[in-house]
């Protein structure tokens, strides 16, 4: 039987969870800041061809995470089933992230480095978190008018390897395959611009 | 304000940081059998403190019900812990490098009221965006973008599309 994830197999207690999740968002934090993700300067410079550490960061991320899933769950040492998978709605997640994209360049951060640039002492991301704060709350309020359109394209919980019926070890090395041109790319960018 | 006492350190690498932050992440999964979150717990917060303020109104916003449980906000809640989390380790690395200090980040071009009012608009927008999304960068790309979810991934991409088309039009905020 697989072992994890450990608070579903009824390892860990609902209340050890929760201490855990602290702990995991410290580790989250920690790793955002060393990455230099509580300055707006060097997030932006993604946005302007600067400085493509965003991108890189996050592939390398997404890309360790991927492996150490799918090495997991091929080891049995994970319930790949027991795992919480984003259900898929096309449109207002392609609507989403246009408005996220363009919010992260007026604004200068995205809701988790902004907790990050606040514990740094940045003054301009309590604005940001005011804004943020008061965006959920007009989504909120005009849900009614939006809930249609926020339930446009439903597919469920559908993944990559699903949809093309690939292996995830085919996918995965997609993935890898795109972090690594895309790495090669952005370096190039990078002395281009600069 | 500036911390002296620590010089400053300076950032990791792309790929040391990257890799810390998928263990971070594969640690969630593993766990709590979930992914990581930043905007989720504000809003929540948010249903909150609107609650405190308006009650009976909050309280018949159908798009806040699901923070509700018998007629009480639930603020126990996974995210809610995580991003207390985020904010003390972000304030432990900060310290740690000697990078904590009262400042504001803007392009030499602009005041910082004017980077105070974009960063509410920004923000703004963002806090839409998250919500019609159903996540943000980190629960939607990041998390999502690791599980493979099909909708995460193009969640990723347009992140990407709108950031270098809006960029033009607000250069004189950053460069």
């Amino acid at each position: 039987m697989n072992a994890a994830p450990l608070v579903k197999m009824e390892m860990i207690s609902a209340d050890i969870n929760l201490a855990l999740a602290g702990l995991i968002g410290f580790g989250f934090g920690f790793m955002l800041e060393r990455a230099g993700f509580g300055s707006a300067i060097r997030l932006t410079g993604q946005w302007y061809g600067k400085d493509w550490s965003v991108f890189r960061v996050m592939f390398t991320a997404i890309v360790t995470a991927m492996f150490g899933i799918i090495i997991l769950e091929s080891l049995d040492l994970i319930s790949g089933e027991a795992i919480y998978i984003n259900n898929t709605y096309l449109y207002p997640q392609i609507g989403g992230g246009l408005l996220m994209g363009a919010g992260f360049v007026i604004g200068g951060y995205c809701p988790g480095t902004s907790f990050v640039a606040l514990a740094s002492g940045k003054l301009d991301a309590i604005f940001y978190i005011l804004g943020l704060m008061f965006g959920s709350f007009v989504f909120a309020e005009a849900w009614p008018l939006i809930e249609s359109f926020a339930s446009k394209g439903n597919l469920g919980k559908i993944t990559l390897p699903q949809l093309f019926d690939w292996s995830p070890w085919m996918v995965g090395f997609l993935v890898l395959l795109i972090a690594i041109v895309g790495t090669w790319g952005a370096n190039y960018l990078e002395k281009k611009f600069t | 304000m500036q911390n002296e006492s620590i010089q400053r350190q300076p950032y990791w690498s792309n790929t040391v940081a990257g890799i810390g932050l998928g263990l971070v992440l594969l640690a969630a999964y593993y766990i709590a059998g979930r992914g990581l979150g930043g905007s989720g717990a504000l809003a929540r917060s948010t249903a909150a403190i609107a609650f405190l303020f308006a009650p009976e109104h909050t309280g018949g916003m159908s798009y806040f019900s699901r923070y509700f449980e018998e007629g009480k906000i639930i603020m126990s809640d996974w995210l809610v812990f995580q991003v207390i989390g985020v904010f003390l380790g972000g304030l432990f690395g900060a310290l740690t490098a000697g990078r904590f200090g009262k400042s504001v980040d803007k392009g030499k071009r602009i005041s910082n009221g004017q980077r105070f009012f974009f960063a509410s608009i920004g923000g703004m927008v963002m806090g839409l965006g998250a919500r019609l999304a159903r996540g943000c960068t980190s629960g939607q790309a990041l998390s999502g973008g690791a599980t493979l979810a099909v909708g995460s991934w193009a969640f990723m991409l347009a992140l990407f599309a709108g950031g270098f088309l809006t960029a033009y039009f607000v250069r004189r905020l950053w460069i």
